[in-house]
């Protein structure tokens, strides 16, 4: 792309910006957007591109060539790689893991926001400095405790925290609290305080306040949390690595790497596996591009 | 995970004033609690934070004083032996891979900080004008941020790979882009920079939404050229969310895993610290102590900044 000669453009659009159709910086700045667009879209639609063709047909003439398209790669990739079961497994993951991050960390961002004690600040330091720390830094103990903790055989067949769902709720709930505490905590701050004071008049605990009071007034910062935390929880790879030893029981984001093997001369099988993982995420990107964008700008959007 | 949270951009701009009424009610709303509303409270609290506590902090702690044993992982606890910094010492003279690993945590670091963040803070500034199509363009810059890292490595795949690539295709060359030592380390920097540059987009486009308007005309009416308005006011006023970044930039090339860890592991050219850590303890060889030393590492590097982010943020949140 040649980026460097079309950079120094568009910075003279500046000044009347009212005669805008037929100004030639313009019509670079648009040209180099919409250049610099395309190919940052152009590895997604490669993988599409490559994951509807047959393996045969690009084997013999290449990749860059027109034709042999299939839909064959998908109905393979489903069934080797067994995506129903790994996307169940996300699922199960990922739901719960996102429902009791979200009421936990609102319950604390509660307490930070409802009332003004010195501790509040500390706590929001713990909880936000958690979910910036290397998971690696703590992979040592974790693995260590999760091999020691037994969980009864109802809950997990590996009667261990280690490679059980169980455990990985536990570890995305603690490393994702984090990120809420902070969003809702803001969020919550900047609610009207005279609302508690008709609440506390009313006689309403503070329970009561917390669950019918603020609660529905940060459905907003929610929903949005919600979202990003959906995307974050699906997409993990570390944890899903180190403490899940059962093949079966993979999320299908980590489950793609057992995949590879499988698939290993076969990239427009890679490639439709890729396109099928991306999918649920996609979904979300295209769904709920609002409320994913409005979660990254709350606090600031809000009046 | 691969993500770091996208926090920064709501401290992009000044959080709305904070209604909280005075100290002066302090005492009195604490004595209007009753005992239920104390231990509601009190569990609100409690059970988030021993999760937090339990699940991240301790273990953090614990790693740190793993560092200067020679457990082996499988042993009694009895039989840990102090070995002061003995792991460190072995770190840095007979682990060959910590060098180069070292070297490409920095050069990730340099890469984003110097290629994909200049970037992605251009586009937001472009894409920050009233444009056609500006829709279009952000969605298409921030669609890799929605992926996995680990995902990434697997689409990146698709152009790298040596037989069935399709930059060896159109180059006409044969190279194993993920799998020569020499170039592999740039393969995976192009590919991290190209969901980095979205997701540094979407921060300082929400930064400049809230930078106060009424600096730009004023600097316009000064007859300064927009390139000295966005350097001299623009660029000064978000520093806030500039030294976000900054720590952004370094946790991610401090925490990147996924993607070498899906290509190989972390060998060969591709080494992390991240995943060395990773190697020591799944691995076949377990070195407990080994590996926490390297983890205590990557812990202080990490401490330090989310110290300044943290720094950053409640000061922002206090004004």
């Amino acid at each position: 792309m040649s980026t460097t000669t079309l950079t120094r453009e568009p910075a003279d659009t500046a000044p009347a910006p009212s005669r805008r159709p037929l100004r030639p910086a313009r019509v670079v700045l648009h040209v180099f957007l919409a250049a610099v667009a395309i190919g940052w879209l152009f590895p997604i639609f490669w993988a599409v591109l490559t994951s509807l063709r047959s393996y045969e047909y690009t084997a013999t003439n290449g990749y860059v060539s027109l034709g042999g398209w299939t839909f064959d790669n998908y109905v393979t990739a489903w069934q080797t790689a067994e995506f129903g079961k790994h996307f169940l497994n996300s699922a199960y993951i990922t739901v719960p893991a996102v429902l009791v991050t979200l009421f936990l960390a609102s319950c604390v961002a509660f307490v930070i926001a409802r009332f003004s004690w010195k501790t509040n600040i500390v706590l929001l330091g713990l909880f936000t400095a958690a979910n910036l720390l290397p998971q690696q830094a703590l992979l040592i103990p974790l693995f260590r405790l999760f091999t020691q903790v037994p969980l009864p055989a109802f809950m997990s067949d590996s009667e261990l925290l280690y490679d059980s769902y169980w455990g990985l709720i536990l570890v995305n709930v603690a490393f994702q609290c984090g990120f809420c505490v902070f969003v809702l905590s803001n969020y919550m701050k900047a609610l009207p305080r005279d609302l508690y004071e008709a609440a506390m008049v009313d006689g309403a605990s503070v329970w009561r306040q917390y669950w019918q009071v603020t609660m529905p007034l940060c459905r907003p910062a929610l929903a949005a949390l919600a979202t990003l935390e959906v995307t974050w929880i699906y997409n993990e790879f570390f944890w899903a690595t180190v403490l899940m030893r059962t093949g079966d029981k993979f999320p299908v984001t980590s489950s793609l790497n057992n995949l590879r093997g499988e698939f290993f001369t076969d990239n427009n099988l890679v490639s439709a596996g890729s396109v099928l993982v991306a999918i649920p995420t996609l979904v979300v990107f295209f769904l709920l591009q609002k409320q994913f964008v409005r979660g990254l700008t709350l606090g600031a959007s809000k009046g | 995970m691969s993500d770091l949270p996208l926090i920064q951009a709501d401290r992009a701009v000044p959080p709305p004033a904070a209604t909280t009424t005075s100290t002066g009610g302090r005492g009195r709303r604490l004595r209007l609690l009753s005992r239920t509303d104390r231990v509601v409270i009190t569990l609100m609290v409690l059970v988030p934070l021993l999760l937090v506590v339990g699940l991240v902090w301790l273990p953090a702690l614990a790693t740190v004083a793993l560092s200067g044993t020679d457990w082996d992982g499988i042993g009694p606890v009895s039989e840990i032996d102090w070995v002061g910094g003995r792991n460190y010492a072995d770190v840095i003279d007979i682990y060959p891979p910590f060098v180069p690993a070292v070297q490409n945590n920095l050069l990730w670091l340099a890469a984003l900080f110097a290629v994909a963040t200049p970037f992605g803070m251009f586009l937001a500034v472009l894409l920050d004008k009233e444009l056609r199509g500006t829709r279009f363009y952000q969605t298409a810059l921030y669609l890799p941020v929605v992926l996995s890292l680990a995902l990434i490595g697997f689409v990146w795949q698709l152009l790298y790979s040596r037989d069935q690539g399709l930059l060896n295709a159109v180059l006409g060359t044969d190279v194993d882009w993920y799998g020569d030592p020499n170039v592999n380390i740039w393969a995976v920097l192009v590919a991290a920079g190209w969901r980095h540059v979205g997701y540094i987009m979407l921060l300082y486009l929400a930064g400049l939404k809230g930078v106060d308007p009424s600096l730009r005309e004023a600097a316009a009416v000064d007859g300064a050229s927009e390139t000295s308005t966005f350097f001299r006011v623009v660029f000064p006023v978000m520093r806030p969310i500039n030294i976000i970044v900054l720590v952004v930039t370094v946790i991610e090339s401090l925490r990147a895993f996924d993607l070498v860890w899906v290509i190989n592991k972390g060998r060969n050219g591709l080494e992390l610290l991240s995943a060395l850590v990773t190697q020591n303890v799944v691995g076949e060889a377990s070195r407990i102590g080994f590996g926490s030393a390297l983890a205590t590492i990557m812990l202080v590097v990490s401490l330090v900044f989310i110290t300044i982010y943290l720094a950053t943020v409640m000061r922002e949140g206090r004004r």
